[in-house]
């Protein structure tokens, strides 16, 4: 409802009293010192209409006039038999990228990074990306297969799967295209569009270590793992085994409840620190191997083209990439003052070691909070505290990973892959504030 | 060595330097049985680069052709040249200098559109992915010998082979040998494995740092509600609510609109994955649909269609049977459809 938008910057009122030019007016520019008496008149005269017992000019109307929700029954228990946000909250929901794909089966809906807290995404906020569409599977009839190098190609039920020994570990999960739109100038407006494609979930599974031990793999041959998904697409990735054997999971579960049908439902690849497309979806196959697939997502998509016109085939790890997730582009402080600045840091190659805020653009940095616990592969919230005078700024935030690797700038990225690459942009991100308090998306040179 | 070797190689080396035991809990063999080989033939579908996996058969670039207008064209183009919903396949700018070199020279040019058939290096990912995915609303029904034939009137479209050209299992690795960017896939960078070196690095600078802080690139002011309206986007009674982005007009116009479009049931029941608001996708825009069955006697006929499919109405590319929708769902959408209204 576009009153909500409206009445969002006000301090929510009993009842809507001001008028409507004026609600849109200070949505669209603040509240400035004119506005505030006017406002202050509007509150007052509210005020003397209603029912309060005593209300002076500096009292709160939301405290003094005791709200309908403090004076009335609440609603039972299971009124929603499955918690849903406050109505709200109808704001933060995953969105597409308007003219990105034009089939919304093939398609990509983003994370609302901007207004979500901690190193977990809420399941029904994590970010899809589905190849031909998601599928809803019935688990009585989902099977996985286990062949290629091994003693006895076998076929696992899922409550057999559900029998077996489990471990639930807390990772991130980020597409190899986060930030693709940004390689060559400013696409997009807001951190939705331009780091969406990234989630963080605990996942519940079996360790893929034990599946390949139960099968027999061949220890000699074995250097790769294909994994086919049971959708349309059957979608096949080509995974290293080396990393898989070391902590990769055949997960059910996604912040303790089984995982959604957009994420994978009943079960899904988990390979943590490797792009999302790796993270096979509604997993129907593991097949060992002694040579890579060159899968469609291997050879025409998921390449990284450089300047030199190669493409690096089988780019698979993110490496460390942070970002301020508020305030952020599109957003608008509305008064000077204390902010903490908040963000998100990760690196596919470990943990969290250092992140650093730059409020100039990168000339100075100082060390943000990394708030715990910091988890290989997983997310790690920083925070920074900032007292904003109205002035111009632009908001950087950059990590250093447990190798040591720094994240680079646009300037160092784009110096050595080029602007074509499309995946694995782990730029620095930068956001302007400008002198009325609106935060853009913009890139420095 | 080729490079395909010296990746395996130092696959090998990282195995044997990696430690790890996994000692399997009492009991645990009895979970999961042996797959037969029915199971195993029915799923394992995949073939490699060295054609691995790749079932006997064989057909050619007039067949190729033929299955090609019927069940590929309404997406990829006649020619596979379309860029209406996927990126192009081919649109002739392969060279025989491309093909003898096996790079595709005009990668390193931005002004050339990339296609698919300018980056796969591999003819084993063409065939195995047609085989498996395509086409898009049904896959898995076409035959070995459809999808060489298919594979064949590509490589035509892309002046890889000749008209009276017959791919099949006994020649598809001389056929690869002519894949024009067969050489063009680098095996050198660290992005595979978690131990890989990284091939930039950033500056540790903390202070003074010489680095360019003139904003190069931002978002144009008639962009900003490209995206929609962003005051919408973002939890609004925050310390950061959205800039309002949106055009008085348009606001108005969203506030009168009365159509009753049912959006939801559309996209969540697979509609949209075929047939767009306005013009042909894979099946007829919905304008025409609703142009055409504006009355309300054509109800009993759309939900037949919808739920038993059908084809030959707006062309030759079938509509599966939609049989999975639910009744509300049903009934919203053939009352929208034949509404009739703007």
């Amino acid at each position: 409802m576009a009153s909500d938008a409206e009445q969002g910057q006000l301090r929510p009122a009993p009842e809507s009293f001001l008028p409507k030019g004026l609600v849109e007016d200070i949505s669209r520019d603040g509240i400035n010192p004119g506005r505030r008496s006017l406002l202050q008149g509007a509150f007052a005269a509210a005020a003397a209409s209603m029912m309060a017992p005593s209300l002076m000019a500096d009292d709160d109307p939301d405290i003094v006039n005791l709200p309908s929700w403090t004076r009335s029954l609440g609603k039972p228990v299971v009124a929603n038999p499955y918690g849903q946000p406050s109505p709200y909250e109808a704001n933060i929901v995953r969105r597409q990228s308007p003219g990105l794909t034009r089939t919304d089966q093939s398609s990509v809906s983003f994370t609302p990074l901007q207004n979500l807290f901690g190193m977990i995404t809420p399941s029904g906020l994590h970010f899809e990306r589905h190849h031909q569409g998601w599928v809803d599977i019935d688990p009585r009839r989902h099977r996985l297969m286990i062949n290629g190098l091994v003693d006895t190609p076998l076929v696992f039920t899922m409550e057999e799967l559900l029998r077996m020994p489990s471990v639930s570990r807390i990772h991130f999960l980020e597409c190899g295209a986060n930030t693709g739109l940004e390689w060559g100038n400013v696409a997009v407006p807001t951190v939705q569009y331009s780091h969406g494609m990234l989630s963080a979930s605990e996942f519940t599974g079996v360790p893929v270590s034990l599946l390949l031990e139960r099968a027999g793999f061949d220890r000699q041959r074995a250097t790769v793992l294909l994994a086919e998904g049971a959708d349309g697409s059957s979608m096949t990735r080509t995974i290293n085994l080396e990393n898989a054997l070391d902590d990769a999971l055949v997960a059910y579960g996604q912040n303790g409840e089984m995982l959604r049908p957009e994420n994978g439902y009943p079960l899904r690849l988990v390979v943590p620190g490797v792009q999302g497309v790796s993270w096979v979806k509604w997993l129907r196959r593991l097949e060992v191997g002694d040579a890579p697939w060159a899968t469609k997502d291997e050879v025409a998509h998921y390449v990284d083209l450089m300047p030199d016109g190669t493409h690096r085939q089988y780019t698979s790890i993110q490496e460390a990439k942070s970002v301020i997730t508020a305030p952020s582009g599109g957003q608008k402080l509305l008064k000077q003052g204390y902010y903490n600045i908040t963000g998100l840091a990760w690196s596919g190659r470990g943990s969290v070691e250092r992140v650093e805020v730059s409020v100039d653009g990168g000339r100075h940095w100082r060390e943000a909070r990394l708030e715990g616990p910091i988890l290989p592969k997983a997310l790690t919230r920083f925070h920074f505290d900032w007292v904003w005078q109205g002035n111009e700024a632009l908001l950087q935030s950059r990590v250093t990973d447990s190798t040591g690797y720094i994240q680079p700038s646009r300037a160092e990225l784009v110096a050595v892959r080029g602007t074509r690459s499309i995946y694995h942009n782990n730029a620095i991100q930068t956001w302007r504030v400008r002198g009325d308090g609106e935060v853009h998306n913009v890139q420095l040179g | 060595m080729s490079s395909w070797a010296k990746f395996v190689m130092l696959l090998l080396t990282a195995m044997v330097s990696t430690s790890w035991v996994m000692a399997l809990p009492e009991g645990l063999e009895a979970l999961g049985r042996p797959a037969t080989e029915g199971e195993v033939s029915a799923w394992d579908i995949d073939v490699r680069p060295d054609f691995a996996g790749l079932p006997p058969g064989s057909g050619d670039v007039w067949a190729g052709e033929e299955i090609w207008l019927a069940q590929c064209a309404s997406c990829h183009g006649d020619f596979g040249d379309s860029n209406e919903i996927f990126a192009p396949l081919v649109l002739g700018n392969i060279t025989e200098g491309d093909i003898a070199s096996g790079r595709v020279a005009s990668l390193t040019d931005p002004a050339v559109t990339r296609t698919t058939l300018m980056k796969v290096p591999t003819l084993s990912t063409l065939w195995d992915y047609i085989y498996r995915a395509m086409p898009w609303s049904a896959p898995k029904t076409l035959s070995p010998d459809e999808v060489y034939a298919l594979v064949a009137y590509l490589l035509n479209l892309g002046y890889v082979v000749d008209d009276d050209f017959v791919l099949s299992n006994t020649n598809m690795e001389e056929t690869q040998a002519r894949m024009p960017n067969r050489n063009g896939m680098s095996l050198d960078h660290g992005l595979w494995s978690v131990s890989g070196a990284p091939d930039v690095s950033g500056s540790s600078c903390t202070a003074k740092c010489n680095v360019g802080t003139t904003v190069t690139s931002s978002l144009p002011a008639y962009a900003m509600n490209a995206h929609g309206n962003l005051a919408k986007q973002v939890r609004d009674w925050g310390p950061y609510p959205g800039i309002w982005t949106e055009m008085e007009g348009e606001q108005l116009a969203e506030a009168t609109m009365v159509v009753d479009v049912p959006e939801t049931a559309l996209s969540a029941n697979g509609c949209t994955g075929c047939h767009q608001m306005v013009g042909q996708l894979v099946g007829p825009g919905f304008d025409a649909i609703r142009a055409k069955y504006a009355d309300e006697e054509n109800g009993a006929y759309l939900r037949d269609k919808i739920v038993n499919g059908g084809v030959g109405v707006w062309g030759s590319m079938p509509m599966p049977p939609m049989s999975s929708v639910g009744e509300d769902a049903l009934q919203e959408i053939v009352a929208w459809l034949i509404s009739g209204e703007e």
